[in-house]
């Protein structure tokens, strides 16, 4: 008789218990659907920059395929030291304040595991990034929910965190701009935000991984507000900006005591970001910004297009103003976010991700990358409006034509 | 309109209805600012860029490196006129360098181009001398590659 191992019964309960991504299940089902058009894809849909990539084909060459240090190349740590000061005016010492991380995911996971114990709660708005809450959980912290609502354009306020204090709060996590929902934090919500940290002595871990993708208004880096600095963990890095996705790149930047708290777990557990990678980085901020600006350039083209053709469809949608996402509210079809999703790939095949893959706050709303090209966009949302048409039962066939201007509010107004 | 120009240089089949909205601008305005760039000939036409070796077709190029002497009070451009009249010429410009024009000719056979060099466009007055460099392949035009394989490699659904 041979023993069989229960490798279900192996898994640690915290682990267990974590639901998997509400996107997995979609992987399934695109493989057996041809022509597909994806507005589910959550990275620029340009490829690195051809110099980015030269520079680290050039490194291959010249043998650059050893380790780094554990923090990270000293150059690129100057580098990213020097664009913090020069974009938002706040300094970092390259170091000791400055940790090269294998994207701003382990960046996360790190600054959580340095700073929580079993308990501890983290404010953590909804909607937000799939791997908040998962990460606080695995850490041995407890999300507490900050939840925002398009009624307010997902806007973060002091009073919400307010609200949600306890003797056990320790930090809040902000990233904005949003993913999915494309929202950013005003200035003024966020010192009045930042006067509350202080008084209450939290953390603030700010990912601001889409922070050069704002197209309205100017992006407040938190560790630039008064006295945040010293209760900051600025996370950023190079996917979205500089479409590195791939590369796995990105930095933690704070206070040395803590940044050297986050090394010690990185030094066992990653080594160092890969040194390619890292060269590539390096190569993007010297002499990345043109190509970067003109990226930068045909999203917020792109935003412009999409957000009209949603409300022409009918779909109330509030205004992104950042990174690239539409977030539409597509409750009057009467269908929830995954029959949405799941109807609209079958009919129309295209594939959008549903709200509430993003927390519950979600639900009720799909998400639209614009990360596509006009002619997939205008395609995809020629279908989107097919399918809504059908399930809203509306005689009236809406007339398909781009940048038509009605008064988009009283669309709004009406179907909300 | 610099950024209609970008727009429609990028892609020319975009209506003014799809700039509109794409720059959160009225359809009616931007016809018209169109319709008025048209007539300034600063938009000076519309093409599509065709890979013809795709197609199989014969065709045949060669650039031109072409000395002339300048002539007095028009320089270089009463001749460049007169090369730039021919319908092969695909494209003529003047350059700095070894050479003074750089003219871009397209035929059907090697035999057709080398006959309008030999006897249109090296026999002409004040054309000192022509080197002819027959295209072989060609990588890149009008800013765009040729063969790219770029296509879109991300996975359908990323979080």
């Amino acid at each position: 008789m041979t023993f069989k191992t229960n490798w279900a019964e192996m898994v640690n309960p915290a682990v267990r218990d974590i639901p998997p991504s509400g996107i997995r299940r979609f992987f399934d089902l695109v493989t057996e659907v041809k022509d597909i058009i994806s507005l589910g894809v959550g990275e620029p849909d340009f490829v690195t920059p051809w110099h980015i990539r030269e520079a680290c084909v050039y490194s291959l060459e010249k043998g650059y395929t050893m380790y780094t240090s554990n923090h990270g190349l000293l150059e690129l740590r100057e580098e990213i030291s020097q664009d913090l000061s020069q974009t938002y005016q706040v300094s970092y010492d390259p170091r000791g304040e400055i940790l090269i991380t294998v994207g701003v995911s382990e960046g996360l996971d790190l600054a959580m595991r340095v700073l929580l114990c079993p308990g501890d709660e983290v404010l953590v708005p909804e909607p937000s990034y799939v791997s908040y809450a998962p990460l606080t959980v695995l850490a041995g912290g407890k999300p507490v929910y900050l939840k925002t609502s398009a009624e307010n354009g997902f806007q973060l306020t002091a009073d919400m965190v307010e609200k949600a204090l306890t003797p056990r709060t320790k930090v809040i996590l902000l990233g904005y701009p949003n993913n999915p929902t494309g929202a950013t934090i005003d200035r003024k919500h966020l010192l009045n935000i930042a006067e509350l940290a202080t008084a209450h002595n939290l953390i603030v871990i700010s990912d601001e991984i889409y922070d050069k993708l704002t197209y309205v208004g100017e992006h407040t880096c938190v560790s630039s507000l008064p006295g945040m600095r010293e209760r900051t963990i600025l996370l950023n890095g190079f996917s979205k900006s500089y479409a590195m996705t791939g590369w796995r790149v990105g930095y933690a930047a704070g206070n040395s005591d803590f940044i050297a708290a986050m090394t010690k777990i990185h030094q066992y557990s990653m080594l160092c970001a890969p040194i390619t990678a890292q060269v590539a980085a390096l190569e993007a901020l010297r002499h990345g910004q043109s190509e970067m600006r003109k990226m930068i350039a045909q999203y917020g083209r792109r935003r412009r297009l999409v957000v009209d053709t949603i409300r022409e469809i009918g779909l109330p949608c509030f205004e992104p103003r950042g990174a690239f996402y539409a977030f539409p509210d597509i409750r009057c079809t009467g269908l929830t976010s995954d029959e949405f999703a799941l109807e609209l790939l079958k009919e129309e095949k295209v594939l959008v991700v549903p709200g509430n893959a993003f927390g519950e706050q979600g639900e009720g709303f799909v998400r639209c990358a614009y990360a596509a090209s006009v002619r997939d966009l205008m395609e995809a949302f020629k279908r989107i409006g097919n399918f809504v048409r059908r399930r809203t039962g509306r005689g009236k066939v809406l007339t398909f034509s781009f940048g038509k201007k009605e008064h988009k509010d009283d669309v709004i107004r009406k179907t909300v | 309109m610099k950024e209609i120009l970008e727009l429609l240089e990028a892609d020319a089949r975009l209506t003014p209805g799809q700039i509109a909205a794409i720059l959160g601008k009225k359809e009616e305005d931007v016809a018209e600012i169109v319709k008025d760039l048209e007539r300034k000939k600063i938009i000076s036409g519309y093409f599509t860029l065709i890979n013809w070796d795709k197609l199989g077709a014969e065709k045949v190029s060669a650039l031109i490196e072409v000395k002339i002497s300048p002539q007095r009070d028009v320089g270089f451009d009463a001749v460049a006129e007169r090369i730039y009249r021919f319908p092969e010429v695909r494209s003529v410009k003047l350059v700095s360098g070894a050479c003074d024009l750089v003219v871009m000719v397209e035929g059907r056979t090697m035999k057709e181009v080398a006959h309008f060099v030999s006897f249109k466009l090296a026999s002409m007055e004040y054309v000192l001398s022509t080197a002819t460099h027959f295209v072989l392949k060609t990588y890149k035009h009008h800013g765009t590659i040729v063969d790219d394989g770029e296509d879109d490699r991300r996975q359908v659904i990323v979080p």
